[in-house]
């Protein structure tokens, strides 16, 4: 929803935290980069901008900043239809509140659904601006002109600051949508431009304030002793002991978790101390005993088999075209092969942590959130309150890749705020992070697919299976999504006459969540590989392999062959797929890579591409192997997300979904035996160091096309490009991920 | 009382002694830029200088710091000029940011061995620093830029301020 409540002015205060909730506790936050609003003296425009009399411009950014560079580029947006010099632009972070619309950073949405809404609230400050300005001066609307932080006078050459005119401005009724006049693109002084990022200072000198770094006085440090198996629950422990550890202040067991998990706590005890060591050294003394669960007999490599077992049996039908089991009879050849991914986790650099204060029935929250909205909700909720009585503060996210879009951490940091009267900050430990984590579900999936005497491809069987996210939110769920199937499945882009895509159940044993672009990864892979065997099969390059199998300019529309296809959510008319669009990254990549050129020995190139959220991206791999060791060489990127905004984040983007999906390939995976995940930290659950890193190249297509996603459709296409790279330099083809089972990396 | 430099300045504190450096920095000492990540040494999110060389402070146990000179990002530079942090700006490194304290304390102490690293060197010398967003392309191309800032004369001069303030840095 990006709905934004008009474009008003009357809740900025509200929501930037002076009034709010009558709530505003002293902190020694010493952030400049989260500017809270007390600071804040301005006359408000609308919901989003506001203006000081010494010139500054509050832009309030209600989305969550991850690395995404959201805090500068919704902003930028708003300041160049504003026409405001961004010297003079303070970004405030904005409160948990519906009346922004949806503030759920993820989903590769930010820009994409907000970009208008920004231009127009930017628009309409810059009108309000321009009539306080024809006022003062008493001549018509059209005599005066906004320009970067001032107001002309076209007659006289005279200028008013926006400082100057901001009072006025503010005491006009907001401008009628139609009264709105949105600059013409080659007007753009900050859309478009690598405007650096508005953090950049406080990083450098280390004043950045995260969700683990919140300070506020006289408050107490929190870890939890989480069940190790999804679904147990605490029998007993030792409380003394615990407390007996110098600096522990007290423990104290949660209340038992329950199917469906949601975004509830786990069971477990809580070990709170005066600093966050003597809280972790006091949790190893709880000698917590477990009672048994029914998940405790998950062990992921069994679990594995079972699901490549059901593979080779029809499974239900979500997408059919012709049909392909009639086709398949007639084929020439059949090819057939399966492809695995294991769990994997997010591993943000900065586990998850929440503060909380709970005071008179109200509690304040600082929190790492990707959904500060759901994470006022589910305060609420754990406590009993009204969401109103609940303030949402949003720190910095040291990374989050969609674990931070889960606000069980928060509820945690609630639930002890008001168990112990006290301010408490609850963080997680690496090892929290990655053995309670929500995982990216494990799956299989299988192609069976006909090749007629001349190469066509004329079959197309592929069937998938994976436990559901949608089992966390209601403990039942055994067979994946149709929001997950359109996530690189049933949005099969191919022009082949018989179809049949196909689910087979799965049922969930750990917390399954998103993980940066979803079943993409595990769609992807599995197809980008396919397609790289077939062209073996059919003696083409795998460039050719790619255009034969996508077919002519059209727009693919999988709801004709009965597919109830989500597009991320948006209408297929605005985005539809478009097989143009698809083919010029991958040709764009192909060209500038030089992926069909002739290699040393040993290396080889390997290519993918892939639409996911609305936006197309195409990855040339080249690797080298050499005695049983792979090493990635280059990673080259070509990315349509439409009309960007600031090409240097869409770029830093591509490079880290470039290096997140390195990881993902070469050693991602998180196992569990009894139940139990047996990683723990960096050490086991390896991610991309900088000696593993290649060459990395972006090619971003210009284009005026309205914007796409671009935090998450960089990283499906890697996986793929790599393993097809390693086996055009040694021959080897790796169908099961990670690829460190197979070779070193 | 235990005691050390911090930053150019004296600090007492009065904690358990087993308790590592990266907790007496952000929980007692209130010095948040040091950020936590694994508490194992293995990701190099809290790498700080002791005596001017580099360590992980999650896993250096105060008392071994005792009389001894850290130094953290909150002190590499008063005003971000050190030529590691001037470079990051320029090269547009940091993502979310949360590793780059780490980062930057860790090319900051490679410079000072060696001012013209090569690509093999610095990979060997940042191995140990992760940063999960991936910035270690333009993390390298700063590393360079730096380098050659600390080679040219201007520079030299800030690098002058910076030895003087961490002392035995030298």
């Amino acid at each position: 929803m990006s709905e934004v409540q008009n474009v008003s002015r009357r809740d900025f205060l509200k929501l930037v935290g002076v009034s709010g909730s009558g709530l505003v506790l002293a902190t020694t936050l010493g952030s400049s980069s989260l500017v809270y609003a007390a600071e804040s003296q301005g006359n408000e425009l609308n919901l989003f901008v506001s203006v000081e009399p010494d010139g500054t411009v509050n832009i309030v950014c209600h989305r969550s900043e991850m690395g995404q560079g959201i805090r500068t580029s919704l902003p930028q947006v708003v300041a160049d239809e504003m026409e405001a010099d961004w010297n003079k632009v303070k970004v405030i972070q904005g409160l948990a509140d519906a009346a922004y619309g949806s503030q759920n950073t993820d989903g590769s949405r930010s820009v994409r659904r907000f970009y208008q809404v920004m231009r127009e609230m930017g628009a309409s400050a810059r009108l309000m601006l321009e009539q306080a300005a024809a006022k003062t001066w008493q001549v018509a609307a059209d005599k005066v002109k906004a320009e970067n932080g001032f107001v002309r006078n076209l007659v006289s050459g005279e200028k008013l600051s926006f400082g100057q005119l901001s009072s006025i401005a503010a005491t006009f009724d907001l401008p009628a949508k139609e009264q709105i006049k949105l600059k013409d693109s080659n007007e753009f002084r900050y859309i478009g431009k690598d405007i650096p990022i508005v953090d950049m200072r406080d990083i450098q000198t280390g004043k950045t304030v995260y969700g683990q770094d919140t300070q506020i006085e006289g408050m107490l440090y929190a870890c939890i002793a989480r069940s190790p198996v999804v679904g147990a629950s605490v029998k007993s422990f030792d409380e003394e002991a615990a407390k007996a550890v110098k600096g522990v202040v007290g423990v104290w067991q949660l209340p038992d978790a329950q199917k469906p998990f949601v975004f509830r706590p786990l069971s477990g005890v809580a070990v709170v101390a005066e600093n966050s060591w003597a809280a972790m050294e006091g949790r190893k003394h709880l000698n917590i005993q477990w009672s048994e669960a029914e998940n405790q007999r998950h062990n992921s490599r069994h679990y594995l088999a079972e699901l490549k077992g059901r593979l080779p049996s029809k499974g239900e039908v979500v997408r059919q075209r012709g049909n392909a089991y009639r086709a398949l009879e007639t084929a020439d050849k059949i090819i057939e092969a399966e492809y695995t991914v294991p769990y994997l986790a997010h591993a943000p650099m900065e586990p998850p942590a929440a503060t909380a204060v709970y005071k008179d029935g109200m509690v304040e929250v600082w929190a790492c959130a990707q959904t500060p909205q759901s994470t006022q909700t589910n305060v609420a909720q754990a406590l009993g309150l009204d969401p109103e009585k609940v303030k949402v503060n949003v720190t910095l996210l040291g990374g989050g890749f969609g674990r931070k879009s889960k606000p069980d951490f928060s509820v945690e940091a609630a639930l002890l705020a008001k168990q112990f009267g006290k301010p408490v900050k609850l963080f997680w430990s690496r090892e929290d992070d990655l053995q309670h984590c929500y995982y990216h579900a494990i799956s299989a999936q299988r192609f069976e697919v006909g090749i007629n005497s001349s190469g066509d491809v004329t079959s197309w069987v592929q069937r998938t299976s994976f436990p559901s996210i949608s089992w966390t939110f209601t403990g039942t769920t055994d067979i994946p999504s149709n929001s997950e199937l359109s996530l690189g499945f049933g949005d099969l882009p191919f022009n082949i006459p018989n179809l049949s895509l196909e689910k087979h159940k799965a049922t969930a044993h750990a917390r399954i969540g998103w993980i940066r672009s979803v079943s993409n990864i595990q769609h992807a892979f599995a197809l980008g590989s396919f397609v790289d065997e077939l062209a073996t099969h059919s003696k083409k390059t795998p460039h050719e392999m790619w255009l034969e199998l996508i077919g002519p300019d059209r727009i693919v529309d999988p709801t004709a062959d009965g597919f109830d296809y989500q597009n991320y959510g948006e209408s297929p008319e605005v985005f539809p797929i478009d097989t143009k669009r698809l083919k010029q990254v991958l040709n764009t990549v192909v060209e500038k890579s030089g992926a069909n050129e002739q290699t040393e020995a040993n290396e080889g190139w390997g290519i993918c591409v892939h639409r996911s959220f609305v936006t197309y991206v195409a990855v040339a791999a080249k690797v080298k192997v050499v005695n049983g060791k792979v090493s990635i060489l280059e990673l080259h990127s070509a990315i349509d997300a439409g009309t960007v905004v600031n090409p240097d984040r869409v770029r830093s983007q591509q490079e880290g979904s470039m290096i997140f999906g390195s990881s993902i390939a070469l050693m991602g995976e998180i196992t569990f035996d009894k139940g139990q995940v047996e990683q723990s930290n960096y050490h086991d659950y390896p991610v991309m160091r900088m000696g593993q890193c290649p060459k990395i190249e972006t090619y971003i297509i210009e284009s005026d096309a309205v914007p796409g996603g671009v935090g998450e459709p960089g990283t499906p296409p890697v996986a793929p490009a790599i393993v097809n790279a390693i086996f055009h330099a040694s021959g080897k083809r790796i169908r099961d991920l990670p690829i460190n089972k197979h070779l070193a990396v | 009382m235990l005691n050390f430099t911090l930053n150019n300045k004296k600090v007492s504190v009065d904690t358990d002694e087993n308790m590592p450096l990266l907790w007496v920095l952000r929980d007692v000492l209130g010095e948040t830029g040091t950020k936590y990540s694994c508490g194992q040494g293995l990701c190099g999110a809290c790498t700080v200088h002791l005596d001017g060389q580099p360590v992980r402070a999650c896993v250096l146990p105060i008392s071994t710091v005792a009389n001894k000179r850290i130094t953290t990002i909150e002190g590499l530079s008063e005003d971000a000029s050190h030529p590691v942090q001037k470079a990051w700006a320029e090269h547009k490194v940091p993502q979310c940011g949360y590793c780059q304290s780490g980062q930057m304390m860790s090319a900051a102490a490679l410079l000072q061995q060696n001012s013209n690293p090569s690509e093999d060197e610095i990979n060997q010398f940042m191995d140990g620093n992760i940063c999960r967003c991936g910035t270690y392309p333009r993390i390298k191309a700063a590393i360079k830029s730096a380098a050659k800032m600390l080679r040219s004369d201007s520079s030299q001069a800030n690098l002058g301020v910076h030895i003087q303030q961490v002392g035995d840095e030298v």
